[in-house]
């Protein structure tokens, strides 16, 4: 049984969890490689098992009830479709990033930061994917020390939907009647829980604070698998345990994921530290998760299941494809750090000669992410696409203005991403050495760079013969919307057909095939019947080559149309000149000042009312005990009465 | 015999669009002149170029690194398997069904990538700006294209160009919104192609150059391919307005080879009238400053979205 191995192999991590620490105050010089290597060797098991369940069907899957966990509850643990597909995400990112690690690890100069974090880590997103009672997710969402608010959103949401009887038990909750008032309080609820996890604007404020600040290959878990935990859990509410969803929760989903995917990108493009880019990227590419959930809602709460099973299959691949390759970005990103010891792209440059191979694989990545043919990002997009030309037929007008609006932001964080990845590739990889670090960079250990191999395959494999992977994943919409894409034919063409074939198919493999003949036949023609003679010379630069690398053009500057153009709407961006007087010697002065709206609207207020109460509340800091214990004695009536109205 | 037929046309409409790219380059540049009241070069005089510039050796930078040396023959491969699967002069290409009008929108954006970075590699302030600016001019017209794709599709109920153009051949009437994708596709075409009013294809040494400023340390055979590629783009966007708004002529699949020599004859035709009226439009107009383009660009965007939104309130627009 999968399951069961799955939670021994959690079991397993747990411990390593355990014996970390002990290891790293011993000083052991051979601790790195074992924590990580037995992580890897774990995360490979989880790995089978959730491939086994999402593969092998019902055989493979299965519940267990463990007496352990929360006395008088008990714990249940379940493999179903979807969560399968969740443990293949979570735990391919975190096999990849294990093995990248024995590398990138023996570089760490506190290796007890990271160790024993690490395998707990795993542990605990693992433990969300499987349990199957509410308790246990919140358990495991603790576990991962996140945001308490979220977390609180999150017990609410599973408060409502339990009832008062309070049973947690996906089962129970599943079967039970939900009052539909109530179902869309939860789905509010988990948009703030799980959307503040996956960085859902106006949520994403931390995450990109928090992602660059881990070590790389932590960094790559957070953006590519943590934030497709809180997907998951999103999911697994919305879709399979709040009942009969209602039209107006696609409208929410769809502005909300639109709404990141534009402005996580407008803020990526902007930024010069390379891990922090990422960062914002990956709330741009939940943001289009988003998209396909609202899409999937809405045809769902019209019936139209197989639109619907198009929408979240699509959704669900996008999030299995953003997990490659932000996980391939952030390794690139570990390599630059390891070679350079920088993360600021203005002070980097021409590290393609320095960095051959790290500088192919994030080549690969910046292709996969900016969604281009033939890797896998622009199958999930197009087919995100392809969901939308089916929303006309919509009977609610509100979402046939927002659907076709959001495919518009689609398209534009999608062209945005393409801009945003070539200044971070051209900037970094490209062009002459900024600073003396880039300068002397090295290339790094080859368990960083077989780690980014093995993910940019994978890439290339999803975009180039997706039929497979769409295929896989049918149980999961079967079981979230009762309807499924049609089966993908393995051979004629090795296209896919999202819904039949005289309206759309893309065959990835044909164009990959078609462009390596076309470059190659125009490489041997040329080289053959012309000239294959090279000659070195110094830049021509229209006849005037500088040879200071400062004349270069910078990241900053690379930005600047961008920011000129969108910085007005999205950040009220203003830009003031002072020049001073011809003959006087004062420097000459450029101010720019970005706003963030979200930022002042939302966080600010809030922060200005939580500082205004705590000063009126300090009053209750001087009471007497008297009065101390009529305020408890208050409190307790109040939550009695409220008790038994509920009940 | 059907199979080999639809492999037999496919292949001609490959080896047609790479013979015919230059030569329609060279009729705008006459026609353009010959507006001037110059003479200009002859028809042919851009194969002459190509021809002289693969036989050239190839200058490359010091520091040109093996993105500078390959992009080239990836920004060619790209643009040509996109332009090989816009219908031409028969509907039904064999290949139609491996990409359709938003893949073969995305081909050329991998093309625009390559191009980009290919620009920035040297590391020169003209190659930046260039690559910048295309970048910038990218992420208004891309957004356009899909809205507009979206529209012919949601009028087509395809986005398989092969059958779009089918559909239009039989279905030809006139919509409100299908007028809006027109004028939006024009303004895309002439964005993506760099010609004027966004950017001037005769120049070099302007501040205001796009395309040219990102192919500055290009030489020899890099050069024709890319010089190839640009021109192939260019005929790519006529022969797509063409298939979706004056689909008259295009042979079907089953036509005999008569058939099939009409289309090609109407085909260059329509060719022939794009360029000119590309060109005529080119010189009657200033070439906008840069921050004008993206209100230019957004006004394409604009208008593919209020096509989708009618299709979306009616689908009789």
């Amino acid at each position: 049984m999968p399951i069961v191995a799955a939670l021994l192999s959690v079991a397993g991590l747990a411990g390593v969890a355990v014996v970390a620490p002990i290891l790293t105050a011993r000083r052991v010089a051979w601790a790195t490689p074992v924590v990580y290597g037995a992580s890897f060797v774990l995360a490979a098991v989880l790995l089978i098992c959730g491939l086994l369940a999402l593969l092998g069907g019902s055989a493979f899957q299965g519940t267990v009830h463990l007496p352990v966990g929360l006395p008088w509850i008990g714990a249940h643990f379940a493999l179903d479709p979807l969560s399968a597909a969740f443990l293949v995400i979570v735990d391919f990112g975190a096999v990849v990033a294990s093995f990248y690690a024995i590398g990138y690890g023996a570089h760490e100069e506190e290796p007890g930061r990271v160790l024993p974090f690490y395998p707990a880590f795993l542990a605990g997103m693992n433990l969300v994917v499987l349990s199957a009672d509410a308790e246990n997710r919140r358990a495991g969402y603790v576990y991962l020390l996140m945001a308490s608010f979220g977390t609180l959103m999150l017990l609410l949401g599973f408060g409502l939907l339990a009832g008062p009887d309070g049973d947690y038990a996906f089962s129970a909750i599943r079967t039970a009647e939900h009052v539909p008032w109530l179902s869309g309080l939860v789905l509010v609820l988990m948009l703030l829980g799980a959307g503040s996890k996956a960085g859902l604007v106006p949520l994403h404020v931390w995450l990109p604070l928090a992602h660059p600040a881990a070590p790389s290959h932590v960094s790559a878990l957070m953006s590519g698998v943590m934030t497709k935990v809180a997907v998951y859990g999103f999911i697994r509410v919305v879709f399979d345990l709040a009942g009969e969803p209602a039209w107006w929760w696609a409208v929410l989903v769809l502005i909300l994921g639109a709404g990141s995917a534009v402005l996580g990108v407008l803020h990526a493009v902007l930024q010069r530290d390379l891990k922090r880019l990422l960062a914002y990227s990956t709330v741009e590419n939940i943001g289009i998760v988003f998209i396909g959930l609202g899409l999937g809602l809405a045809f769902k709460t019209n019936g139209m299941a197989g639109a619907a099973a198009l929408a979240v299959t699509a959704s669900i691949f996008h999030a299995f494809n953003h997990s490659l390759f932000k996980s391939l970005l952030f390794f690139g990103a570990g390599n630059v750090l390891t070679g350079t010891g920088e993360r600021d792209i203005e002070k980097l440059g021409g590290l393609v000669h320095r960095m051959p191979e790290t500088a192919y694989l994030f080549l690969g990545g910046c292709l996969a992410i900016s969604a281009l043919p033939p890797l896998n990002g622009f199958v999930s997009e197009w087919l995100i696409l392809q969901a939308i030309l089916l929303s006309p037929d919509l009977p609610q007008w509100a979402l046939r203005f927002l659907v076709p609006a959001s495919g518009a932001m689609l398209a534009l964080a999608a062209a945005l991403a393409a801009a945003c990845f070539v200044r971070a590739f051209g900037i970094t990889f490209l062009s002459r050495p900024r600073s003396p670090a880039a300068e002397t960079a090295h290339e790094v250990s080859r368990w960083q760079i077989r780690a980014m191999y093995a993910l940019l395959a994978v890439c290339l494999i999803a975009g180039i013969f997706p039929g497979p992977f769409l295929d896989a994943l049918s149980p999961v919409s079967q079981m979230l919307v009762a309807g499924a894409m049609p089966k993908q034919p393995i051979l004629p063409h090795l296209s896919i057909i999202p819904i039949s074939e005289s309206r759309s198919s893309y065959s990835g493999f044909l164009v990959f095939f078609f462009i390596m003949m076309a470059s190659w036949a125009a490489i041997r023609v040329i080289h053959n019947f012309a000239s294959r003679a090279v000659r070195r010379a110094p830049p021509w630069d229209c006849g005037f080559p500088d040879a200071s690398p400062v004349t270069q053009y910078t990241a900053n500057s690379f930005a600047q149309p961008i920011r000129r153009v969108f910085g007005p709407i999205a950040f009220r961006a203003k830009i003031s000149q002072t020049m001073p007087q011809p003959g006087d010697m004062a420097p000459a002065r450029l101010t720019l000042s970005l706003r963030d709206l979200i930022w002042e609207f939302i966080y600010a207020p809030i922060e200005g009312a939580v500082l205004y109460a705590a000063e009126r509340l300090n009053i209750l800091q001087f009471l007497t005990i008297r009065s101390y214990l009529s305020l408890v004695f208050a409190a307790l009536v109040l939550l009695l009465v409220l008790v038994a109205t509920w009940a | 015999m059907g199979l080999i037929l639809a492999i037999l046309i496919q292949g001609i409409q490959m080896v047609l669009v790479l013979a015919l790219a230059p030569g329609l380059i060279g009729f705008t540049r006459k026609v353009k002149a010959r507006l001037l009241r110059r003479q200009g070069p002859s028809v042919v005089q851009p194969y002459r170029d190509l021809l002289r510039l693969v036989r050239k050796e190839a200058v490359l930078a010091d520091n040109a690194s093996w993105l500078f040396r390959n992009a080239p023959y990836l920004i060619f491969a790209t643009t040509w398997v996109a332009a090989a699967l816009v219908p031409t002069f028969a509907a039904g290409l064999h290949f139609s069904w491996a990409a359709d009008l938003i893949a073969i929108t995305a081909l050329l954006g991998s093309a625009r990538f390559f191009l980009a970075l290919a620009g920035m590699d040297i590391g020169t302030a003209f190659g930046g700006i260039g690559s910048s600016r295309e970048m910038l001019f990218a992420t208004l017209a891309e957004p356009a294209m899909i809205m507009i794709v979206f529209t012919v599709a949601l009028v087509a109920g395809s986005t398989q160009l092969s059958t779009v153009a089918e559909f239009m051949v039989d279905h030809s009437t006139l919509r409100v919104s299908l007028g809006l994708a027109l004028i939006g596709l024009i303004i895309v075409a002439l964005t993506e192609n760099a010609r004027v009013p966004v950017d001037n294809p005769a120049t070099h040494l302007e501040l205001t150059m796009v395309h040219e400023a990102m192919i500055l340390e290009y030489s020899g055979r890099h050069l024709a391919v890319i010089e190839l590629a640009a021109a192939l783009k260019l005929l790519l966007y006529i022969s797509l307005i063409a298939c979706i708004f004056a689909p008259w002529g295009m042979a079907r699949q089953d036509d005999g080879v008569l058939g099939m020599l009409v289309g090609v004859v109407t085909w260059v035709g329509k060719l022939a009238i794009g360029g000119f009226l590309m060109v005529l439009f080119e010189t009657a107009i200033a070439k906008m400053r840069v921050f004008r383009v993206p209100e230019f660009v957004g006004g394409a965007l604009m208008l593919g979205f209020l096509g989708t939104l009618l299709l979306f309130v009616s689908r009789s627009f």
